[in-house]
């Protein structure tokens, strides 16, 4: 006998997701789920929000790693809320790992959620945590072929940001066919040019978390 | 390595929609899967092995019918397969696209007794 079935493999997770959704909105949180590959400078990117925002934005932070909690001791320095999630061996976080780690976070208290995925350009573009909006970090030294290797990722992203542009003069990497690429597939993404290094660039992302966060509450 | 997770949640619909059923065994398993999501078949097949011993599905065949990723040109409207490292569209060479297949990732039917 054969039985009709067409459900979305994914639904769970999703389902999973939205309840986060929800339980975010009714805090008035705004949730952001970092993705990269390893090392682009998700970490980095957040002590950079955290400077500029401290004292202005109460911020809350979750950190996704495959293990080690090296990520959430660097950040528990700045004076932030931060719970750790350890996947033990996965590749990505999901809607179940996120509610958890909320039910930990004293969200009362928090009005912007920066949540760390696990550094990996597959996996987390697949599974929803009930992020309000997904931006994706892809760095100068990664190569500009990225948004033809990973279309997912990039097709998914509500903001790309192309870091470690102080490292332009040294390796070659076209912005404008990067830009490009992304904007073929994706055409509402907003792409800014930062370095996590130099601080370039990072007040229009700030700017640009800013503007998502009055959206909501007005 | 997501079809772990991926597989998990495969395979609770199956067992779900099996008990529903009132099946005694699940012979096949039939599944959409778009190659946007970068699903691999033999590691789903590979897993599907392993998470399936002990329950009705244990040895069912599995079938995959892949999507191919395509898009819709915004300039000249037309559909056509999205190739790798080639994103322009070959009817205008537009660059400007609207993905409308390849996304998929859903249990299609089964077939059980």
């Amino acid at each position: 006998m054969k039985i009709k079935v067409v459900k979305d493999i994914l639904g769970a997770n999703e389902q999973i997701a939205e309840r986060n959704r929800q339980l975010l909105d009714s805090k008035g949180v705004l949730a952001v789920n970092l993705m990269s590959s390893p090392g682009a400078g998700k970490t980095s990117l957040i002590l950079e929000t955290i400077k500029r925002l401290k004292g202005k934005t109460r911020l809350g932070i979750i950190e996704g790693d495959v293990s080690s909690s090296l990520d959430a001791e660097v950040i528990g320095k700045e004076g932030v809320p931060v719970v750790q999630i350890n996947t033990g061996g996965g590749c990505h976080l999901d809607a179940n790992m996120t509610h958890s780690a909320l039910g930990n976070m004293p969200l009362q208290d928090i009005e912007l959620l920066l949540i760390e995925n696990v550094g990996n350009l597959i996996c987390p573009a697949e599974f929803a945590l009930g992020e309000h909006k997904k931006v994706l970090i892809s760095s100068i030294p990664e190569g500009d072929d990225k948004p033809f290797k990973y279309p997912s990722m990039f097709h998914k992203a509500d903001v790309v940001l192309i870091n470690k542009i102080d490292l332009l003069p040294y390796l070659k990497f076209d912005t404008d066919a990067f830009s490009q690429a992304i904007r073929g597939i994706n055409e509402r993404a907003e792409i800014f040019q930062i370095s996590c290094a130099t601080g370039q660039g990072i007040e229009k992302w700030v700017s640009w978390l800013l503007t998502q966060m009055s959206r909501r509450q007005s | 390595m997501h079809e772990l997770a991926i597989t998990q949640s495969m395979l609770d619909i199956v067992l779900e929609q099996a008990e529903k059923a009132g099946a005694r065994e699940v012979g096949k398993i039939n599944l959409v899967i778009g190659e946007m999501t970068g699903v691999v078949d033999e590691c789903v097949q590979f897993y599907f092995d392993f998470l399936s011993k002990g329950t009705s599905a244990e040895g069912a065949a599995l079938s995959f019918t892949k999507v191919p990723t395509t898009a819709r040109c915004r300039g000249c409207d037309k559909a056509f397969e999205l190739k790798e490292f080639d994103w322009t569209c070959p009817y205008c060479q537009g660059n400007n696209m609207e993905i409308v297949a390849g996304k998929e990732l859903f249990v299609e039917s089964i077939e059980v007794e």
